[in-house]
């Protein structure tokens, strides 16, 4: 089903559909990687990859085309063909064999669960005291890297940032099909449906967050659905009342509060004699120091990712809409 | 007492398979986006209720029943949700549904 999905991705011509491909692709993912054991990751690539994701791809289609430009030429050359035909067989059969040196899946000699894998596996309940493993070595035994992660996605939104300009002080620029139908709120059922499902996201949100030393969850993921529960409102109350509950500015420094949290977490570290990111040093006793190490670093994952999400799509969203040109604005 | 249970679980899990794939048949083949809609909606409620409760009928503890529920909760929350504002849209940018032609039936 993922191969048949990503070859209708390839040759559909409809970008909206093609959007919403995406999402079942990310939607069967996720479910292959729940059949695999590993729930964190699902979790998070159905938040993102079929929650988050379409939502902006569908803004960013909504100021641009609907149909892809080129049309598919009706008659080719057939000579053409066989040198890029030939290059990716050659390619694809040296991968191919590549592969039958590689370790059988769950071969238990594999260099994969020898070296540093068996280590975490046993010492981390010792070591830090929590019961999911995957936390315990994504923000502690490989913060660093996960550090990296982080400011991979600020990067992402200064540079959603930079390319489309900041907001003007948020003053009256309202999105033109926001201001088309004066938000989405005559839509009763919707209404009455979000007013009662908004509260309920930003506490599983919230949940997912903190609960994530103890279940599948965690920073990536509780920033991801706290961004979805502000879109949703975004969506039903229009831009304006969106910035009159949390201002852009509000959102710009919380993506900079997130990613000085989790490297200021590690700066603590050697301020009180340890390494970077070493938790040990934290507190009076190394399992608290642990604790409290990833309850922060968890945090700023988690603002960092919530206000880069909103403050994508409250620009997106705030696109002015000049009756003048036909630039902006859709179609 | 147990064996009841757990075989009303299995048929209720069966019937939400099937309307599963009614759905998915109907997603395809009826032919106006109006009816369409309701097939998928089908599938939404009908179909994942069904699983979810005969899920419930088999689990061995309160605790898994009471999560379930709260699963059942949320998507007889969303999914009907979902259905009426795809149909509204639609009634909105004028896509006129397939009618009866006037006066062939009564």
């Amino acid at each position: 089903m993922l191969v048949s999905t990503a070859l209708a991705t390839v040759f559909m011509r409809d970008l909206f559909a093609v959007i919403m491909l995406f999402g079942i692709y990310s939607l069967l993912s996720a479910g292959f990687f729940l059949n695999l054991s590993a729930p964190d990751v699902a979790l998070t690539e159905a938040a993102i990859g079929a929650g988050i994701s379409p939502i902006l791809m569908l803004g960013t289609l909504a100021l641009t085309r609907k149909k892809s430009e080129s049309e598919p030429q009706a008659k080719k050359s057939i000579n053409g063909v066989f040198l890029p035909l030939f290059v990716v067989t050659i390619t694809g059969a040296t991968l191919i064999y590549a592969t039958f040196d590689m370790p059988h899946f769950m071969d238990p000699e594999a260099p994969a669960h020898n070296h540093v894998a068996p280590r975490y596996l046993e010492q981390s309940y010792k070591e830090i005291h929590i019961p999911n493993v995957v936390s315990s070595v994504l923000a502690s035994y490989r913060g660093f890297d996960t550090l990296g992660e982080v400011f991979v996605i600020f990067t992402a939104g200064i540079g959603v940032l930079a390319l489309l300009g900041f907001l003007a002080d948020g003053s009256g620029r309202t999105y033109w099909q926001f201001a088309d139908t004066a938000s989405l709120r005559h839509h009763n059922i919707l209404h009455v449906i979000s007013k009662i499902l908004i509260p309920l996201i930003l506490l599983y949100a919230l949940y997912v967050q903190f609960h994530g030393e103890y279940s599948p969850g965690g920073g990536f993921q509780a920033g991801v659905l706290f961004a979805t529960a502000f879109i949703l409102y975004t969506m039903i109350y229009g831009l304006q009342a969106a910035y009159a509950v949390i201002s852009p500015k509000v959102l710009y420094w919380s993506m900079v509060v997130g990613v000085l949290l989790y490297a200021g977490t590690g700066l603590a570290s050697v301020f009180l004699g340890g390494n970077y990111l070493d938790y040990n040093v934290l507190a009076h006793d190394p399992v608290h120091g642990q604790h409290i190490g990833i309850i922060l670093v968890e945090l700023g994952v988690g603002i960092c990712v919530a206000a880069v999400m909103m403050s994508v799509f409250f620009n997106f969203a705030g696109r002015t809409f000049d009756p003048s040109s036909q630039k902006k604005g859709g179609e | 007492m147990d064996i009841i249970l757990h075989l009303a679980g299995w048929v209720c899990i069966v019937a939400g398979v099937f309307f599963g794939i009614t759905g998915a048949i109907g997603l395809h083949r009826f032919p106006d986006f109006y009816t369409r809609i309701h097939a998928a909606s089908i599938t939404d409620t009908l179909c994942a209720g069904l699983i979810i409760l005969g899920l419930m009928l088999q689990s061995v503890s309160i605790m898994m029943i009471i999560k379930l529920s709260l699963v059942l909760f949320i998507l007889a929350y969303t999914g009907p949700t979902a259905a009426h504002t795809l149909a509204k849209t639609a009634r909105k940018e004028n896509i006129e549904p397939i009618l009866d032609p006037a006066g062939e039936e009564s």
